[in-house]
């Protein structure tokens, strides 16, 4: 048997992305207003540029994905997965610090049921719409303004995963 | 070489590829954020409509940032396609153009094709499908999996998660089927 150490409410935390659910991960003791926010903005308006130009947000190039007949969106996550790894293995290897002086935490990833059920579902969506959730915002600004009913239903979507989550295998 | 006319062509996977990874030590060094979109449609319940729902009762002021990122990405995509795009259709395998006229889809000036993302397709089964139902399944599925491409296949993998790898397999298990198997009868409605 082993011994149960890990706090429940980590076992019930199967969503990885929201921090403040996780109360045994050290939080940030950095307290600043709210414009400091700007960063992530000017982010997220390079890495629009970059889906655009890249036309990864483009649902033919999902259709060629999925019928093995062009190399690019492989091309495009695979080297985006190679310059990850590399930057995490350099943060770590040299202790980097964020521009702010505080140490950067990587947390591990438990393994459950939803990887699996979830991610099929997942690529049924991304198949059908061509989009994941970022291409979503970023091809309602492209033009296809009706996609924005495509955004209101993943939000949709979510809610419901979050109402039926107790009844969901995990 | 005019560098303008360059950047105004779509760019080879090769320069948007470690771009797109970069977002990873970027968002890191700025202030510890670990990279993943799909959590955004979580914020959104979260302020909207929580509905006393405990997945959706959390403080998301303090995941705000992602709020930001997401907006970010509007105004980018906005910004490129304005002022830094060619407006040439988009470059796709002949066997795709050959299939994809067969369901009537032959416009190919827009990053998603016009004869099926429309006002009026809405209203058909096929676009409902499409639009409506895809739509749902990328924000249930996206949840359920914990994590979307941003999030488990490129922070998660990046990380060398191995939780991530299975999610990023069943991603691309459950759009070859879709896209091979089952869109070319919704595609014919």
């Amino acid at each position: 048997m082993e011994i149960q150490t890990v706090p429940v409410i980590k076992d019930n935390n199967a969503d990885f992305e929201v921090i403040s659910l996780d109360t045994i991960w050290n939080e940030s003791k950095l307290k600043h207003p709210w414009w400091y926010n700007l960063k992530y903005f000017v982010a997220g308006i390079a890495f629009g540029i970059i889906l655009v130009k890249a036309e990864v947000v483009s649902w033919f190039r999902i259709q060629e994905m999925f019928r093995l007949q062009s190399f690019h969106m492989y091309g495009v996550i695979g080297s985006a997965v190679v310059t990850g790894i590399i930057s995490i293995w350099l943060i770590k290897k040299f202790g980097i610090k964020t521009i702010h002086g505080e140490k950067i935490e990587l947390h591990p990833k438990s393994f459950n049921k939803g990887q699996v059920y979830g991610g099929l579902l997942f690529g049924f969506g991304w198949a059908l719409t061509g989009a994941c959730p970022g291409p979503l915002f970023a091809l309602i600004a492209s033009g296809a303004l009706v996609i924005v009913v495509t955004l209101i239903s993943a939000v949709g979507g979510t809610w419901m995963y979050g109402y039926l989550r107790n009844r969901l295998p995990h | 070489m005019d560098v303008i006319q360059w950047i105004k062509q779509p760019w080879p996977w090769y320069v948007a590829g470690p771009l797109i990874g970069l977002t990873v030590p970027a968002l890191l060094l700025l202030g510890n954020k670990k990279f993943g979109i799909s959590s955004s449609l979580r914020h959104i319940c979260a302020v909207v409509f929580p509905s006393n729902i405990s997945f959706f009762k959390y403080d998301w002021k303090k995941e705000i940032w992602n709020l930001f990122f997401a907006a970010g990405i509007i105004i980018g995509a906005f910004l490129a396609v304005s002022f830094l795009s060619d407006h040439t259709p988009v470059q796709v395998n002949g066997k795709l153009v050959t299939e994809l006229s067969g369901y009537g889809i032959t416009n190919y000036d827009h990053l998603a094709p016009v004869d099926l993302f429309n006002w009026h397709s809405l209203l058909t089964l096929r676009g409902f499908i499409v639009m409506v139902i895809g739509g749902f399944l990328v924000g249930f599925g996206t949840r359920y999996a914990g994590g979307c491409t941003s999030g488990h296949s490129i922070m998660g993998l990046a990380n060398l998660q191995g939780p991530s790898l299975v999610a990023t397999i069943c991603f691309m298990i459950g759009g070859f089927i879709m896209a091979n198997l089952i869109m070319p009868f919704i595609l014919r409605l």
